[in-house]
């Protein structure tokens, strides 16, 4: 099962687990894998059924540019990090 | 140099290819050395009018009114506007397709309404017939401010009490919202492992708070832009930005109009480095031009680029870290505030991402701040937050080495991350040369010459840049000749138009000359994010190798009707096609080129991408100093920089960019500083007092490319804009400890605040 | 308004007659009077060198110089510097040691360093740090710039 990292800032939704085994093949099982379980995650990383545009989800240490649709395999590490633009603006407004 | 045989510019190939990694003449370089390449200054229209921009002289201060009356009479002025022309923004987002941003913030920064947030803040704007007449209508517009007090670092707009921006700015702590109105916007953490035991472990624990003082990216061709209200209703922009996209969509979200309405024309740009991404004329000139019915253009003075546009943040950046006696790190502990200026988006998020991203350490804590102050809106500025960062933490690991025995390059090794390292904020790091750079540094002719004389000192430091991928797209179509036309929507800031052509050039098996790149309008190219994050040869040049492979799989269609063979019968290597079902024929791209049009029609390749597989890049420098130790003045003796490119595709241009940004780096290490008033005035707005490094203040700068491919580019190319910028201050501060004895905690370390700190330590009084 | 003023000179070797306002500049007069937009404006106040032409041979950055002070003068802008359809050495030099990034200050560069070796056909690496000293360049760190003067100088000197 893929492994799914809750930053710190998310932690009182994973009842403060910081790692979480769930089932899922995209980010965006995942996270709904993850939002019954765990209420909240959802509303947490997701606006308008993508990814909130200052989060990134890291698959297996590389940025995903197409967040929720990225492919997960059963052995993957998924983070959810801030996204880095190129160089201003939105991206640097927030840290997850 | 007394070293026979020194190679002032070393290449470390792993890798050699035809067309990549060769230094031909940049395409538009004739344009650009006979004085024909046309900046976004240059350009002359029919009817065109010129605007000029009135300016908050108080740091923070509430607008009671604007009396433009005056102006409006004034017998050459075509048009006057204020925030009123603009619409209120509310609360959307504008969506930049790489990350989002209030409108309102984009919106208030073009022109303040309510309140001055910042000296140089733009108030209201003239537009007349001639520069001189609009600038002396300024002076008739009245505005009655209510000055009030500013406040002007992140310290002091954390403490309580201390003058509030934002009335409606609420901290975000810790991920979650808060009612608290503050000048913090957001609080946030990096955790990883356990602290209290990390440093419980450590044999050595240093301790250290650094102050680093704002500076602007300092460009030599100031912001300029030329928009025209067509009476169709369509905007028609030609400005100078790094982001024609960005200029497009933004100016489009502030005058609520569909994108499509918009149109920008990249003129050529005279320097960025982060700094020509934000909005700041176009919208104030589409309503003038509106109002005027003529095009207008308006162009920054160096005190606006000062005073108004985006310079990288001051910090306050407090470091631990604990190492145990065998240079083993196990614990570093980072608090992090950075200056974001009059709203927020500070590059304190990178900056922590940046700041222990060298090194493979079990247990990390990182708090970040992201403060407003009243200064001007801070932007991106190579590497942004990464310089800041790293000057805190090279010079604590300098210091260790030192205190425990062993070679500052030695213990970085011992320490260096490396694949499979999970860094602070989580994923682990794919393929990375931190281990290479730092033995390339070891190695070199450099690092093992004798520096002998008082006062002289080596220093060394790293640092790390993560660069970025985003939307790039292209077309490529091929001439009866056999030339190809590129046309691509990167603004070409250093030569990236030859960096991409010789791409194609690699996938086609042609001359890199026999590629033609254009850089297009917003009309005549897809989607393509800002020329910055190092990622236009990256990321526009996966853009390109696919193009080229469209084109190449399409030829290799025609061959096979033309010589009634199966396509997968056909082979392409080195601009060559030849079919291998035994009938031996060949024909080169050149050739084929010829029966395009009778073998079925002319032949355009496409890419539209949004690449993964962004690869980082690490860069090093060694630098001698000599301090004089009467007046504080460092002097540069040799100084080389290290930078891992993956595959340097033009070496020439990839020295370049490390020359440039190490020079950057020194120019912040050593000179370059907003200095503010009390009140919050710039006391030094002008290219003479903000004193940018000069040919005489410096040595050569020598370079060393490192090659470790990076897996996401078909050549490995690694973005190389930024990195370089990121080592200098902590190597000179390095250095300077090593010539005079004194460890320097802030920036600039000009010659004040070096006295300052050998006065510390001999006790003189100051 | 003053009453705009004729001023004859020389420019790039050819008589040029135009009228302007008394309070304007030579670079203002170059570029928006007689359309040669090749000096650049960098800061408007002398210190960025963008704007550099040669002002009866001696180097000047034309911000600061009046326009009426071009009459009877000989004005030498980059768009003078390449013989005919040839590329001046500097120019050629610049191109293959990519001594240019942006290029926005390569115009005025160019200028300084062609008035460098009319004069010392020679010079060190000292002395051409020297005379650009008064050019920013904010992408290069002058390394490649410095490299192509010394290899123009080489260049010019075989031609010899």
């Amino acid at each position: 099962m893929p492994t799914v990292f809750i930053p710190g800032s998310m932690r009182e939704l994973s009842a403060g687990q910081a790692e979480i085994q769930v089932q899922g093949s995209t980010v965006r099982e995942i996270i709904s894998e993850l939002d019954e379980s765990h209420p909240g995650i959802k509303d947490w990383l997701v606006e308008d059924n993508r990814l909130k545009p200052n989060i990134s989800v890291a698959v297996d240490g590389v940025v995903s540019p197409v967040g929720l649709l990225q492919d997960v395999e059963q052995d993957s590490e998924v983070h959810f990090v801030a996204a880095i633009s190129g160089g201003c603006l939105g991206g640097m407004l927030a840290a997850v | 140099m007394s070293t026979q045989n020194y190679e002032p510019n070393m290449v470390l190939s792993t890798t050699e290819f035809d067309v990549i990694g060769t230094r031909p003449v940049r395409h538009d370089g004739a344009d650009k050395v006979t004085g024909r390449a046309l900046y976004g200054a240059d350009i002359e229209l029919s009817g065109l009018i010129h605007g000029a921009i009135l300016r908050s002289p108080h740091a923070h201060a509430r607008i009671k009114s604007v009396d433009t009356s005056e102006a409006e009479a004034h017998p050459a002025v075509r048009a006057v506007v204020t925030s009123a022309d603009l619409a209120d923004a509310g609360d959307q987002m504008v969506d930049l397709g790489e990350g989002a941003m209030p409108l309102k913030f984009l919106r208030g920064n073009v022109l303040a309404s309510g309140k001055a947030l910042y000296r140089g803040h733009a108030i209201a704007a003239v537009a007349a017939t001639s520069l001189h007449d609009a600038q002396e209508a300024l002076k008739l517009i009245k505005v009655e401010y209510e000055v009030l007090p500013a406040t002007l670092t992140a310290p002091d707009a954390m403490r309580d009490g201390a003058p509030i921006l934002h009335e409606d700015l609420k901290t975000t702590e810790l991920g979650k919202p808060t009612d608290k109105v503050s000048n913090v916007s957001n609080h946030f953490q990096h955790v990883k492992g356990d602290i209290e035991a990390g440093f419980a472990e450590a044999d050595l624990v240093i301790e250290r708070e650094f102050n680093t003082a704002t500076v602007h990216q300092g460009y030599i061709e100031p912001h300029n832009t030329t928009v025209l209200w067509n009476n169709d209703g369509r905007v028609q922009i030609w400005c100078s930005s790094q982001g024609s996209f960005t200029i497009r969509d933004t100016t489009a979200a502030i005058l609520e109009m569909p994108v499509s309405q918009v149109k920008v024309t990249p003129m050529e740009i005279g320097g960025g480095f982060g700094g020509k991404i934000p909005v700041y004329l176009e919208p104030v000139a589409a309503v003038l031009s509106k109002k005027s019915g003529h095009p207008v253009k308006i162009v920054m003075s160096r005190a606006d680029e000062f005073e108004a546009t985006g310079p990288t943040p001051g910090s306050r950046i407090k470091v631990k870290m604990g190492v145990r006696n065998d240079g083993k790190m196990v614990a570093a502990q980072a608090w992090m505030a950075y200056e974001a200026g009059a709203y927020p988006g500070a590059m304190v998020v990178p900056g922590s991402m940046c700041v222990f991203a060298a090194y493979d350490i079990e247990n990390i804590l990182i708090d970040g701040f992201d403060v407003v102050v009243n200064k001007p809106s801070t932007a991106a500025y190579r590497a942004p937050g990464a310089t800041n960062a790293a000057f805190t933490t090279e010079t604590i690991v300098d210091e260790m080495a030192e205190k425990l025995g062993i070679d500052p390059l030695e213990l970085r090794l011992k320490n260096a991350a490396t694949k499979g390292t999970r860094r602070a904020d989580g994923p682990k790091y794919p393929r990375i040369g931190c281990v290479e750079v730092l033995e390339a540094m070891k190695n070199h002719p450099h690092y093992n010459a004798p520096l002998e004389g008082p006062n002289r000192g080596r220093g060394v430091a790293i640092g790390f840049w993560f660069n970025v991928g985003l939307p790039s797209s292209c077309s490529m179509s091929v001439n009866a000749d056999g030339t190809v036309m590129l046309i691509e929507g990167s603004p070409d800031i250093g030569g990236t138009r030859t960096s991409l052509a010789m791409q194609a050039a690699e996938v086609l098996g042609i001359a890199v000359g026999d590629v033609r790149p254009t850089v297009a309008d917003t009309d005549s190219v897809g989607f393509t994010a800002v020329t910055g994050g190092s990622r236009v040869t990256f990321a526009t040049g996966i853009a390109v190798i696919k193009a080229a492979r469209d084109v190449r799989d399409q030829m290799s269609q025609r061959v096979a009707r033309i010589w009634g063979v199966k396509e997968e019968d056909v082979e392409f290597e080195k601009g060559v096609f030849t079919s291998n079902n035994g009938t031996k024929n060949s024909i080169t791209f050149k050739e084929l080129a010829k029966q395009l049009s009778s073998s079925g029609g002319p032949i355009v390749g496409r890419a539209a991408i949004n690449p993964p597989g962004v690869g980082g890049s690490f860069s090093g420098n060694i630098a001698d100093v000599e301090v004089d130790p009467e007046t504080g003045k460092v002097t540069i003796l040799r100084f080389t920089a290290f930078q891992d490119a993956g595959k340097a595709v033009h070496p020439s241009y990839v020295e370049g960019q490390m020359q440039g940004g190490s020079v950057q780096g020194i120019g912040w290490a050593l000179n370059e500083e907003y200095f503010m008033n009390p009140e919050g005035k710039m006391m030094n707005s002008s290219l003479l007092d903000y004193r940018m490094p000069t040919s005489l203040d410096l040595p050569m700068i020598d370079t060393v490319i490192i090659e470790v491919p990076n897996p996401g580019h078909p050549y490995g190319v690694r973005g190389v804009g930024e990195a370089n910028i990121i080592p200098p201050p902590a190597a000179l501060a390095n250095a300077v400890y090593h010539a005079v004895g004194v460890r320097m905690d802030r920036l600039p370390m000009n010659p004040v605040a070096v006295m300052e700190a050998i006065w510390e330590k001999e006790d003189v009084p100051a | 308004m003053p009453r705009k003023v004729q001023v004859q000179t020389k420019i790039n070797g050819e008589e040029v007659e135009f009228l302007c306002e008394p309070r304007q500049s030579l670079l203002e007069a170059l570029r928006d009077i007689v359309g040669l937009t090749g000096s650049k404006e960098g800061c408007n106040d002398g210190n960025c060198g963008a704007c550099t032409v040669l002002f009866d041979g001696r180097i000047v950055t034309s911000c600061l110089v009046l326009a009426v002070e071009a009459e009877g003068k000989q004005i030498t802008t980059i768009e003078g510097i390449a013989m005919g359809n040839e590329l001046h050495p500097i120019q050629q030099c610049f191109l293959e040691g990519a001594a240019l990034q942006c290029g926005v200050c390569t115009p005025g560069i160019i200028v300084a360093a062609k008035a460098l070796l009319d004069q010392d056909s020679n010079p060190s690496e000292e002395k051409i740090r020297l005379w650009l000293a008064n050019n920013l360049c904010r992408c290069t760190g002058y390394d490649k710039i410095v490299r192509s003067v010394q290899a123009a100088a080489e260049r010019m000197q075989e031609a010899r």
